[in-house]
């Protein structure tokens, strides 16, 4: 890799900076009314609640980067949850043992699925993810019979959402190891610059020899396996699977993308943006809940904020160009 | 009798970031004459014509109409006026039907009103010029490209034009459609109309135009009557040297004996498409591909890199049958069939990446690798002469000539047996034209096999040691050596007999 | 003929679709064809075939809206507040909610169009105030609309359910004259070639903007006339909604690049998904299967529609333009 490209990976730009500074201004600014803010034990806390989301977020970058979507997250997560928790409750070590690797297993199929319909079918995938979410909907309650899903999280599952390393919350060393691993992929492999060239022009990469249908099925069959492991977060969290856990989470983990600089339209942006949106996200969720707004102001602060970042994004394109 | 021009353009410049589309061009269009506008690809007849029609801005000097100094916001100005453009990359919606089309850009219609008068006489243009075959209901998406260059045509003439302007506007049709296109022109013309017609094929402007213009390199070089001049003094105004000197020589056929066969089909059909195609390509040969728009030469490229399903018959690189199912396994070193596609902006080349990132995209994760980074691709950049600020920068800052560089040069860092090319020089100037013919024969004599598409006569006349000839999928003529003349290629393309070499 | 039929085939099949499975419903329901039946049935339609519409006209432009959902529910509970009187101040408070409906629309499309902003995350943002104002408006789900007037939206004219004589009203008196105008001919230029309607002379900007207002009345209208099946304003149906309108705009034949698509078809598929979830409840498919079942139908039309796409013979021709 050049070392002009290098450069550009390790010196991050204003756009992926910004969520970062957002949740700094956040912070200082509520820490004056909430002294409790600026203690490590609730920014700690927050670090821990954000990596539920940023596990979810950093699977649907690697979907944006494409310049696609994936519609099926909160599904894949319930249904990763559902299962692990399911084998763990039947109380059979080896099943119990197995139960992670299951649910990631589960959300890495979903994610070939999602990918085959949009690269062999051409089905847009906001549509046809949204059909698999449909179908897995369906699936959970034909299982569950629309109750609470029985089973309980493994002790692992309970340690990794709940538990901490050297002071730092496990479950925020998990989002980071995550977002390590599929950063050296992304910028030591073909994989990740098949990924954004597709994702700007599938078309002209597809003439440059690339096998596009691949990358696409590997980029959904990653975001789906990231789902199910924030399924299984959640899981671990609540110590047990239950219903539709999974809703509240689709429109924040795209938010958080965005926010961090990736791009709607796929090829620009990358995964250290979307650390900064889903911690920005997180925070900004329990600052309002602590200054006790109500659901509704939230929701009007929430959505008015994220306007105003993309108009400042876009504010700043057109100046620099 | 001088009537007062319809529109002026005093000292027009148009640039775009470093590049200088147009300078410094005073110009004129009166009633009642037919003005050719002649020039190279990248000599500034695009640009002047998108100034005129509104579609573009000045970045200096004045457009004047009917003496009064204007500024187009849109092309609704220009056409408010009168200034109707007949474009070269169709106007037209692809999936609206060709009704639809029509009533969508009349001067009467607006965003409530729909002015349906115009249908009559365009159902009545469209049969004067032969095509009534054309059905208001078609889709226009569906239709073949001759057909909609003619509702383009259409669409610009029921405007009621007072100058209209035809940017190349009849490169798919054929000769009688041609014809009567050019009879409707002159009646407009004997109306009053001012008709500014671009072309680079010099035998339509010497049956159509008054007045010629000749462009170079954004520059106004000579404005003159029909007639005045002769073809070579016209081509050596367009171009700037004798057209023998922009290619390279070309090596006798007959005294090199046949290369080694590279590259041969058998019978490649697809169904609607394409019939009975066999073609041999061997090492050291340039071979070209020639015919009207949209006769099937495409498709055979696209065939012999993996973009067709359905392909009926027999590919054999190198002596041995192979499937070539996709591009992927065509540019395989095991194959080595790399392709330049008709686009360079939007399928050769990633506009928004760098240089760098897009010459390396071929090649990430091929086996046998040279060292990565700027220096396997700079010995093609240089024999290229591609001029550069630097490879991080963006694509899109390079020039047309130079962007196809980049995309010559990501293919040729692969090393591959057989280049093919989909007229790879359409669109780009005259300076980088010369540098890209000489690449190719250089590489034809180091072995690699060419098969190049061309719509372009005289590329196919200095450049290709045999030139196919297709119509409507299937090859009608193959010439070689001194058979490939403009008579013969031109007599092929309309499917009519071809001369043999020894007659007139 | 034959041209009509080729340009407006997925309509048509659409319309087939939906003739079998209703005449299918009416025969398996165990009141059999009645007005009372259709009526029900027809109700049900009603409200996702507008919030269809309003997903048409922003998806023709090649967009598309994610706050038809939260919208609707705004439009519901202003509804609830507005209507529960009687005579004129029930007239000012239709035009009310349905001028609402076209300033959030227009909202949307001055963002989208001015701010430069990619459809999919302005509407994202939009949807989340806009739910916000549903709850400051209703916390609760409750409020009141004058029940005579929600009677005579809802129940029958002559034997025809009032739902189907709207929706024929809304086709021959709304649809059909704005095909003939220049504003239903430029929605599908600018959705198809938004250049060559430039180059024809045509105002895009204008006609993006009118488009997405127009989504915004529609999914007022949906908002509204949900309030007259339900006669209560409930601001969580948002994102059932929204997700929901996609689907059925999918099915009815409006492809979500832009230009291709009417009204009708947009209506059609709502008819059809709605009758589907009818149908799964009376067939003696246990409850719990059925949303397995509805997922399935969903995926095996999307497949299916989008099968041809494997026939193409030129392999680049799938590429989006």
């Amino acid at each position: 890799m050049s070392a002009a490209l290098s450069q550009r990976l390790v010196r991050p730009d204003l756009d992926t900076l910004m969520p970062f500074l957002g949740a700094g201004i956040l912070v200082v600014a509520a820490g004056v009314v909430f002294p409790q803010i600026l203690g490590a034990n609730y920014l700690l806390q927050q670090l821990q609640i954000a990596a539920f989301l940023g596990v979810l977020a950093t699977g649907a970058t690697i979907v944006i980067l494409l310049g696609h979507i994936d519609l099926s997250v909160p599904w894949t997560l319930s249904g990763a949850a559902i299962l692990s928790t399911a084998l763990v409750g039947s109380g059979d070590p080896v099943l119990s043992a197995l139960a992670m690797p299951a649910g990631l297993l589960f959300g890495a199929a979903i994610g070939l699925i999602n990918g085959l319909g949009v690269a062999f079918l051409r089905i847009p995938s906001m549509v046809w993810t949204l059909a698999v979410n449909s179908m897995l909907l369906g699936l959970a309650v034909l299982n569950t019979g629309g109750f609470n899903p029985r089973g309980e999280a493994s002790d692992a599952m309970v340690f990794l959402a709940t538990g901490s390393v050297l002071g730092i919350p496990a479950s925020f060393l998990t989002w980071m190891v995550l977002v390590a691993l599929l950063g050296l992929v992304m910028t030591r492999t073909g994989f990740g610059r098949y990924l954004r060239s597709a994702g700007f022009n599938e078309k002209a990469t597809f003439l440059s020899g690339v096998g596009t249908p691949g990358v696409i099925c590997l980029a959904f069959a990653t975001a789906g396996a990231c789902s199910a492991l924030g399924g299984i977060l959640l899981a671990g969290y609540a110590n047990q699977a239950y219903q539709s856990m999974g809703d509240p989470f689709l429109l924040p983990t795209i938010a958080a993308v965005v926010i961090g600089g990736t791009s709607i339209l796929g090829g620009r942006g990358g995964l250290l943006g979307t650390i900064g949106g889903a911690v920005f996200i997180t925070l900004l969720t329990s600052i309002l809940s602590i200054m006790q707004i109500q659901e509704s102001w939230r929701n009007i602060i929430f959505g008015a904020i994220i306007l105003a970042m993309l108009l400042f994004q876009s504010l700043r394109k057109r100046g620099a160009a | 009798m001088t009537e007062s021009p319809i529109l002026e353009m005093k000292q027009v410049s148009k640039r775009y970031g470093a590049t200088t589309a147009l300078e410094k061009v005073t110009f004129s269009c009166v009633p009642s004459e037919i003005h050719a506008v002649l020039g190279e690809n990248g000599a500034g007849k695009s640009t002047l014509m998108k100034l005129m029609a509104g579609v573009i801005r000045p970045s200096e000097g004045d457009i004047i109409v009917d003496g009064a100094p204007v500024t187009f916001a849109s092309p609704s100005d220009a056409a408010r006026l009168g200034i109707i453009c007949i474009f070269q990359e169709l106007s037209l919606v692809p999936d609206l039907n060709v009704r639809a089309n029509l009533l969508m850009s009349a001067p009467g219609s607006g965003l409530f009103r729909l002015d349906t008068s115009i249908l009559a006489q365009a159902q009545q243009l469209l049969e004067r010029v032969g095509c009534g075959h054309i059905r208001m209901n078609a889709r226009v998406g569906d239709l073949s490209l001759a057909d909609q260059q003619v509702v383009e045509i259409v669409k610009g003439l029921v405007k009621k034009p007072r100058l209209l302007i035809l940017d190349e506007s009849t490169s798919a049709l054929n000769t009688t459609v041609v014809e009567r296109v050019f009879e409707l022109v002159r009646a407009e013309r004997d109306l009053g109309v001012s008709v500014l017609f671009i072309s680079h094929r010099f035998h339509e402007i010497e049956a159509l135009a008054d007045r010629i213009s000749v462009f170079r390199n954004g520059r106004l070089v000579d404005t003159f009557d029909n007639g005045a001049h002769t073809y070579s003094e016209i081509i050596d105004k367009m171009v700037g040297q004798p057209i023998d000197d922009l290619f390279p020589p070309k090596p006798d056929i007959t005294s090199r004996g046949d290369g080694e066969v590279v590259l041969q089909t058998d019978n490649l059909a697809i169904s609607d498409a394409l019939d009975g195609i066999s073609l041999t390509l061997r090492k050291g040969q340039i071979t070209g591909l020639g015919g009207l728009d949209g006769q099937g030469q495409t498709t055979i490229l696209k065939a012999l890199f993996g973009l067709m399903r359905g392909v009926e018959g027999t590919i054999a690189v190198a002596g041995e049958v192979t499937a070539i199912p996709s591009p992927a396994v065509a540019k395989n070193p095991g194959i080595g069939i790399a392709y330049i596609p008709e686009d360079r902006k939007t399928e050769g080349l990633i506009q928004s990446q760098s240089i760098l990132e897009n010459l390396e995209l071929p090649g990430i994760g091929n086996p046998g690798k040279q060292p990565e980074g700027g220096d396997t691709f700079t010995p093609w950049l240089d024999r290229l002469e591609l001029k550069h600020g630097g490879l991080e920068l963006p694509v899109s800052s390079l020039s047309g000539g130079n962007q196809q560089k980049v995309v010559l040069s990501k293919w040729l860092a692969l090393a591959p047996r057989v280049l093919l090319l989909a007229d790879p020089t359409r669109g780009i100037d005259v300076k980088t034209k010369t540098q890209i013919y000489q690449m190719l024969r250089q590489l034809a004599d180091e072995g690699t096999a060419i098969l190049l598409l061309t719509t372009d006569y005289e590329e196919l006349i200095h450049l290709c040691d045999t030139a196919h000839i297709v119509y409507g999928g299937r090859v009608v003529a193959e010439l070689t050596g001194e058979d490939i003349t403009g008579q013969n290629i031109i007599a092929a393309s309309m499917n009519v007999g071809v001369a043999e070499a020894g007659h007139a | 003929m034959l041209d009509y039929v080729r340009s407006n085939r997925r309509e048509m099949i659409a319309a087939i679709v939906l003739i079998v499975l209703l005449a299918y419903y009416l025969i398996t329901h165990p009141r059999g064809p009645s007005t009372y039946v259709m009526t029900i049935w027809a109700n049900q339609c009603l409200i996702l075939a507008l919030a269809a519409a309003a997903q048409f006209f922003a998806v023709v432009v090649r967009g598309i809206d994610l706050s038809v959902g939260a919208i609707m529910a705004l439009a519901n509970t202003l509804a609830s507040h507005l209507l529960d009187g009687s005579g004129i101040s029930i007239v000012f408070g239709i035009a009310a909610v349905i001028a609402m409906g076209a300033a959030c629309g227009l909202l949307n499309g001055l963002l989208i169009v001015f701010g430069r902003l990619q459809a999919i995350v302005v509407t994202l943002a939009t949807a989340s105030i806009f739910v916000g104002l549903a709850l400051l408006l209703r916390p609760t789900p409750g409020g009141q609309i004058n029940y005579d007037l929600a009677d005579a939206m809802t129940l029958d004219v002559l034997g025809i359910p009032t739902a189907i004589v709207i929706t024929v009203a809304l086709i021959v008196c709304f649809w059909l004259p704005l095909r003939r105008t220049g504003l239903g001919l430029g929605i599908y230029a600018v959705g198809s070639s938004e250049q060559a309607a430039f180059q024809s002379g045509l105002n895009v900007v204008l006609i993006k903007v009118v488009s997405y207002t127009l989504a915004g009345v529609f999914a007022a209208l949906a908002g509204l006339y949900y309030g007259f099946v339900t006669t209560t304003g409930d601001a969580g149906i948002a994102a059932t909604f929204t997700l929901n309108s996609i689907a059925a705009a999918v099915l009815g034949g409006v492809l979500l690049r832009g230009g291709v698509g009417t009204l009708v078809g947009a209506f059609a598929g709502a008819f059809i998904l709605k009758t589907i979830a009818s149908l799964m409840f009376f067939s003696g498919i246990p409850s719990l299967a059925q949303p397995l079942f509805e997922g399935l139908i969903l995926a095996a039309a999307i497949v299916i529609g989008g099968a041809d796409v494997l026939r193409v013979r030129d392999k680049l021709e799938v590429f989006a333009r």
